[in-house]
Formats: structure tokens, sequence, C-alpha cells
């Protein structure tokens, strides 16, 4: 039956596009901070971990419906990035990158066990109500609407990040901060802000992403941002570290990998191949399929 | 008897070219300056010589042997040397320590040995112990060899990353601002120590500096670059009185005090 | 050389020392059941953080699987003694070369690029060897694997801690690991100075590994069960912990904040339940704060043993020999 194996495939391919997109937001994040700061954030899954949560209390303690509680999970977001940034990162500017990573390896512990201790290691269920499912009958597939939603979301998130990327004075300065730190500072700009606006534009994202996952999947829990964090970390290196398209790339590039890989291979390798994919891209072109190799200032 | 042939050694990040078409010569007792405006290519040009970037096209022939591209610890096998100009010794080790660093290349004895203490081992510890000592005593710093890198005081740093490099028994030396942050008290006695270094130690030595008193004193030949490009080569008081010279400087007094 | 044979006899006197004290302790059941369970805890934790420390502290590398390495060894050992019916030293060994190897596999493709990736890299690893043990039904999958003859004593244990110490500190106090050492301090600078810095990064990773899978064989030959999630990211977490307390770079410190950190949770109540929440901040507050740890990179000194040596060596030149 031909015409069943197809639609199988295409229905596959809307799942992998709509996990691909939530891995995308989060991917975004991380490459935004390694190209402004050279350093990869990682307590960043925990902070997709965290919208999910912001995103659970808006749409179940006070009943937002779905934009407002996306914002807030946004804004929610943004701010525990920003902490994580003023606390872990900005203070060790001139410390040792191993001090550095051994202090943001401590913050995502304590994110993900300050949820913990607050909401128990049991899963909270998104309610449905957020985003009722309906399916839609199109060219003879069966589509969950809220896959269409999520696509369609993460695009327009994507699409506003260009716009503050490379149309306003602020994307301007980020743009600019990140291809070299002191330059930017002499010409005005103010790196400290600057940082920190890249950190909570990435956070907010990412916090987006987690409501989407809690939509995607009705459930979240403390440690849910572990291995999204990892597979977005793995699509963000697979693009390219530190170029933006490059993490939308390798976001969707893991999403459409993982489903594929769950239903055509074995659902309990998806996460150890998706792994694999970081080691081999590392083997072979470690600055990503959109990166130029970069050299150190001796 | 030539020690070193760079020719038409270039290289570019991405659109930019930062140094093109290098031509350098070298015999193995020459004292020779590296000079021009900041961001001339000066340290690119040594980064070039010790493997640290690939250079676009050209070649670096060391000692009969084509040497560009192969990688910075090979570099170091094949007896060239450096030191850098943001000092970068291994701060939270010894002075001692960060001399002995130097003659790991030549170090035959194994892991297996090093654990089980055999007396392959306990020989070559104490050679690498005596003549480590001996540079330091040279340098007078034996009396510090115990003392943290990072405890020293500006100029002693300086005069250890020299040391440091000797200790690789090069042929070649490649010295990167080696009288930056210095008095004029401290620059007269580097002067003296370069001259020294390479009279006592036969060897060549390259070196970058912004410091005319130093380069004009010690340099027999100086090369000028500016754009990453050659502008004038010669004596001191040929490159006194380049023009050329003067105007990439824009009026930077270039006669010495 | 003397000194140094002199050290190392003094050193393995006073273990052989404590050993005794400790086994009668044991025995008699001063230190009864309870305690001795974490005696040997500790000294199995030992043998990880020394391992972890030749990685992170002299190295400078940061590795988040070093409780993946573990399970592979635990595994591999108890795997060896049930299904080849080895002798239990075969056994350790071959969890150590087991871990070794894949130790070696993973460092490979990423000791050769920037510190950043190895964190998370190993990291995901950590995750991916529990998946996949967890997958592998023979190896008893989810629901973990029993019937490991328990061949771990405390006299295994603490002598293998022993030497374990000693060949980590001739490591470290040799032409290896001074260049270890130097990849720590500025890798840039070691590979003018003649280091091929990958090859030490891979050196202390496969050797720091091999530790960890034989702490992992004995770990499994004690509790007689052992399941992929004694072996996660928080058990890895909390050996990085140990070795940052104690002292990145001093072996001394990292068997007293083990011995210290083994012992708390399991006195205080509330060590234990918020465990998770006080290490990280107690990690953060010693990066910001006294990023060297308890003792830095200074190991206890030997010096205190020279007066009771009959002649030093600087004695004897003195003397004109």
């Amino acid at each position: 039956m031909g015409g069943g194996r197809q639609m199988e495939f295409l229905q596959q391919m809307i799942n992998g596009l709509s996990l691909g997109f939530v891995y995308a937001l989060i991917a975004i994040g991380y490459t935004m901070v390694y190209g402004i700061i050279g350093l990869i954030n990682f307590a960043h899954g925990d902070v997709f971990m965290v919208g999910g949560y912001f995103g659970f209390f808006a749409a179940t303690m006070l009943h937002l419906p779905f934009i407002p509680t996306l914002l807030v999970a946004m804004g929610g977001a943004a701010l525990t990035g920003v902490i994580v940034e003023k606390i872990a990162y900005k203070p060790l500017r001139n410390s040792p990158k191993l001090s550095i990573l051994i202090t943001a390896i401590a913050m995502s512990v304590l994110l993900e066990n300050l949820v913990r201790l607050k909401m128990t290691t049991d899963p909270q269920t998104y309610p449905e109500t957020l985003l009722p499912a309906h399916v839609i009958r199109f060219a003879g597939l069966s589509i969950d609407n809220r896959q269409l939603i999520i696509i369609g979301m993460s695009i327009l998130l994507v699409v506003i990040l260009q716009f503050i990327v490379f149309k306003t004075k602020t994307g301007k300065a980020m743009r600019a901060t990140s291809f070299d730190k002191d330059a930017a500072a002499l010409m005005g700009i103010n790196v400290d802000s600057v940082i920190s606006i890249t950190f909570a534009i990435g956070s907010a994202l990412a916090g987006a992403a987690g409501v989407l996952f809690g939509i995607l999947y009705s459930s979240i829990d403390p440690y849910m941002g572990i291995m999204p964090g990892l597979k977005a970390f793995v699509a963000a290196v697979l693009g390219g570290i530190g170029i933006i398209p490059g993490a939308l790339w390798g976001g969707l590039i893991m999403g459409l990998v993982e489903t594929f890989s769950k239903v055509y291979i074995s659902s309990s390798y998806s996460d150890a191949i998706a792994f694999s994919i970081l080691i081999i891209i590392l083997i072979v072109k470690p600055s990503g399929l959109l990166g130029k190799k970069t050299r150190e200032k001796v | 008897m030539q020690l070193l042939k760079v020719n038409d050694l270039t290289i570019k990040f991405g659109g930019l070219t930062a140094v093109s078409d290098f031509a350098l010569n070298l015999s193995d007792h020459d004292l020779v300056g590296l000079i021009g405006p900041n961001g001339a290519g000066k340290t690119t040009i040594f980064n070039m010589l010790t493997g640290v970037y690939a250079p676009t096209s050209g070649t670096i022939e060391f000692n009969g042997e084509f040497i560009q591209g192969i990688k910075p610890y090979d570099i170091t096998k094949k007896r060239i040397a450096r030191t850098f100009q943001n000092i970068r010794l291994f701060k939270d080790l010894t002075v001692l320590d960060n001399v002995k660093i130097s003659f790991n290349y030549n170090v035959k004895y194994n892991l297996f040995h090093s654990i089980l203490r055999l007396p392959k081992f306990i020989r070559e510890e104490a050679e690498i112990e005596k003549k480590a000592l001996e540079i330091l005593k040279v340098f007078n710093l034996d009396g510090k060899r115990d003392e943290l890198a990072c405890n020293l005081p500006y100029g002693e740093q300086r005069r250890l990353e020299i040391a440091r490099a000797l200790a690789a028994e090069p042929k070649l030396l490649l010295l990167d601002e080696p009288a930056a942050g210095m008095n004029p008290q401290e620059t007269h006695e580097l002067m003296g120590l370069i001259n020294w270094v390479r009279d006592e130690f036969k060897i060549a030595i390259l070196l970058i500096e912004h410091d005319m008193k130093l380069v004009m004193g010690v340099c027999e030949r100086i090369i000028v670059v500016d754009y990453g490009k050659v502008i004038a080569q010669g004596s001191p008081d040929e490159i006194k009185n380049n023009p050329k010279v003067i105007e990439a400087y824009l009026g930077e007094e270039v006669t010495d005090a | 050389m003397k000194k140094e044979f002199r050290n190392t006899i003094i050193l393995l006197v006073i273990g052989v020392i404590l050993f005794l004290i400790l086994s009668f302790l044991m025995d008699t059941e001063i230190l009864n059941r309870y305690y001795g369970r974490i005696v040997i805890l500790i000294c199995i934790n030992v043998i990880l953080a020394v391992s972890l420390n030749l990685i992170i502290g002299i190295t400078g590398q940061l590795t988040l699987g070093h409780a993946g390495f573990m399970s592979i060894g635990a595994y591999a050992a108890a795997m060896a003694t049930i299904q080849l019916n080895v002798t239990f030293p075969v056994a350790l060994l071959l969890g150590g070369v087991a871990a070794g190897l894949i130790g070696y596999l993973i460092g490979l493709p990423t000791l050769s690029l920037k510190g950043d990736y190895l964190a998370i890299t190993t990291l995901g690893f950590g995750e991916i060897i529990r998946v996949v043990i967890t997958n592998i039904d023979q190896l008893g999958g989810g629901r973990g694997l029993s019937g490991i003859p328990p061949k771990t004593t405390f006299a295994w244990v603490f002598f293998i801690m022993v030497f374990t110490i000693l060949i980590i500190y001739n490591i470290a106090r040799s032409s290896q690991g001074r260049a270890m050492m130097s990849v720590r301090e500025d890798e840039i600078a070691a590979e003018a100075m003649g280091i091929n810095t990958t090859k030490y990064k891979i050196m202390a990773f496969v050797i720091g590994s091999f530790f960890a899978g034989i702490a992992g064989g004995l770990f499994s030959h004690y509790l007689m069960y052992i399941k992929p999630e004694q072996f996660g990211f928080l058990k890895s977490v909390d050996l990085v912990t140990y070795v940052v307390m104690g002292g990145m770079g001093s072996l001394t410190g990292s068997v007293l904040s083990t011995g210290i950190l083994t012992i708390l949770p399991e006195f205080l109540r509330f060590m234990n339940d918020y465990r998770m929440i006080i290490y990280p901040i107690a990690l953060i507050v010693i990066m910001r704060f006294r990023p060297q740890g308890l003792m830095g990179t200074k190991e206890l000194s030997m010096k205190i043993f020279d007066k009771f040596s009959k002649g030093s060596d600087e004695d004897a030149a003195f003397k004109g020999k």
C-alpha cells in the first residue's frame, strides 16, 4: 500500500519538524550566548525547563490562554537566564574557563533541584484546554493542529529574532559585540547590557520552547531539560556554533533524525543516535555545517 | 650558514590578507629585529614560524627542511623556540618546573618508568633537574626555583620566559616584544642579556620590538613591515634614515636617544 | 633520589598501619557494619576522586561522565566474574581496561577540541552509557544486575586505594605530569615548548577512566547488585564536587574532601536530602571566592619526615661526599 507508507512518512515529517523547531528554539539560545561570550551556557537546558513550569503556572493557576501563557513563560525564562548570567558568568568573566564551567554546571543542577524541591519529581500535566487538540484532515493526512501551531509559532519567533538582530540598534550592538567585544566597548556599546540582553532573548526562546514542549508531550518534570538541552546543544554544534541560522537547521535536523530513528530504527537508541551525531561532527567538521574555522589570537 | 629561509609567506584570514609575500634569510648567528607599527603583522609572522598558524602560501625552510604548517610542538623539536608578547608562563608551576617543561620533548622514559620510579626515571629526572638549575643560575633565578611563576616580579617573569625558551635548546630564538613594560634600566640590562645569549648559546635571534633604543642598539639587521608587507630591510643606520619607514611610523622617533 | 624512595616507604608503612587499625576495628565490631560500609565506600570514592583529579585538577580538562566509566567497569567486571568465571583481580583489571578503552575512543575526537565541548560531551556520554546499559537485557537492563559474588573486602579496597593514590602521585611528579599541568596552565605555551597537548589530555583521560573502571568493579562486587541509575549524572556531579572542594590538583585534598563529603550525608539528614542543592551552592561559592578549594595544588608535605631521617641529601653534600 504505497499510499499508506507515504502518509506515514509525511506524518513523521511533521512530527520531526515540530520537535525540530522546539530544539531549534533552544539551540538558538546556546548559539547566541556562545557567539557573544564564547562559552556554552550549561544551564540553558534548565532555563527551557523553567519556562515550561512558568507556562504551567500561567495556564493552571492564572488560567491564561495560549499566547499570554507563552509570554509569561518567555518572561520568566528570560528572567531566570539573566539571573544565571549575573551569578555564574558575569563575576567570573576573568576567571579560568574551568571555574566558569563548573559554576555553570552547578547552576544547572541547582535549578533542577530547586524546582524538584518545590514541585516534587512527579511530572505535571499541561492542561488540555491550553491548546485544544483538533485533527485536521488535509490531503489524506490527519494532522494534529497543535503541531502546526507549534511550527507556526516557532517560525514567527525566529522571524522576530531576525528582525531584532538585523533591524534594531540593539541587534547591531549584539552583532558588534559578538565580533569583537573590546572594539564594541570602545565604540561606546555597553557590553554588559548587551550580554544580558543576549541571555534574555536566548532564554526567552528557550522558555517558549518549554511551553511548546509541554503542549506537545503533555507533561513536564524538573529533569526535562537535560536531554533536550543536550540535543539542542548538538544541534547548535551541528549547524555551526555561534551561527543563528545554523542553530535553526541543526535543530530541525536533530528533530527529524530523532523522530525517524524512533520509528524506523529503535526507540530506545534514539538518544544514542542523536549523540553519535555530535561525535561524528566533532571528528569530521567541528565548525559545523555553516561554520568557518576560527583562529585563536595568540 | 643558512639557517632560516622564508619565501613568499602569505596568510589570509577570510577576506583579509594579514601578511603577504614575507621573505627572510637568517644565518645561524644573526640577530635580527622585526619592527613595524601595531597591527603590521609581526606577531602573525611569528605565529607562522612557530606553527600556530598555517600560512595560506609560501615556504619556511629551516635547516634544510620545509616546516610551514607543522604543529607547534614539532617546530620546537626542530629547535625553534619562542617567547610571547603577553607573558605565557605556567603561572601555578614553580620557576624550576617552568624550565623543566622544555626538556620534555627529549625525555626517553615513559609512564611505566614514572609510575614505578625505575632507575631510568631517576637518572633522567636528575639530569633534567641539573640542566634546569644550570639555566636558572645563568639567569640569576636559581634562588627562586621553588617560587610560583606568578609570584615573580615582572622583569623576572620575562627573564624566566626567555630561560624557559632557551631550555628547549633552540637554534633559533624568537622573542616577541621582550622589553614590553620595562623601564629604561631594565631595557638596558635586557640588551646586554640578548647579546650575551646570542654569543653564549651560539644561536640566531629574531625579535619583535617597539622599543627603538633596544632594536637599534642590539640588532645587526632590521626588517620593517607595514600592513603585512616588508617595506624596508637593512642595518639600523639604513633603517633610521629610510623615508618609507619614517612615514610608516608617522613621525615617531626612529633615532635613538 | 633517596628521598623519593624514603617517602614512598613511609607512605606505605602509614598505609599498612592504618589498614591494620581499621581492620581491627571492623573485625571486632567496634566499628559496626554500618560504619564499616561507610569506610569501604570512602575508599571507593577516593579512587574515583583521585583519578578524576588527574583529569580535572592536573590536566585541567572538565569531564562530567566519570560515573559512566565507573559503570563500565562495574558491569564489565561483574560479567567477567559471572559469565567468564575469572578471578577477582582479573575481573577488576578487565573492568578497568574496558573503561580505559572506551575512554580512549571518546577522548580521541573530543580532546583535540576546546575545553567547553569536553564537558558537555562527557555529560552526554555518561547519559548514553546509562541508556545503552538500560537497554541490554543480558546486563539486567533497567531492573539491574544482581547475583554478583561478594568478592570485595576492606583489604582489597584499601590497598587498591593506596596504590591508586601512589600511582597517580608518581605520574603527577614526573615529566608526563608536568606536561599535563602545562596543558592546564596554558595550552598554547605548552605546545610552543614542545608538548603535544592532545596526547597528554588523552593520557590523563584514559588513565583516569581506567581507575574509575577499577573502582566500579570494586563497587559492583561489594553491593552485589547494581543498576544504571547509580552511575548517572548526579554521581558524576558528586565526584566533581569532591575534587573541586579538595583542591584541583591536590591528591591530599581529594582524599580529605571525599572522606568528609561521604560521611556528612550519612550523618546529617539534611545534608543528604538537600545534597543536590547544598553541593551546587557550595561549588558556586567556592569558584567565586576560593577556587583553589581546600588545599589548592599543594600536597601534605613530606618535609615533616625530614627530622626523622638519618641525614638528608643536603647534609651529604655538605659533608663533601
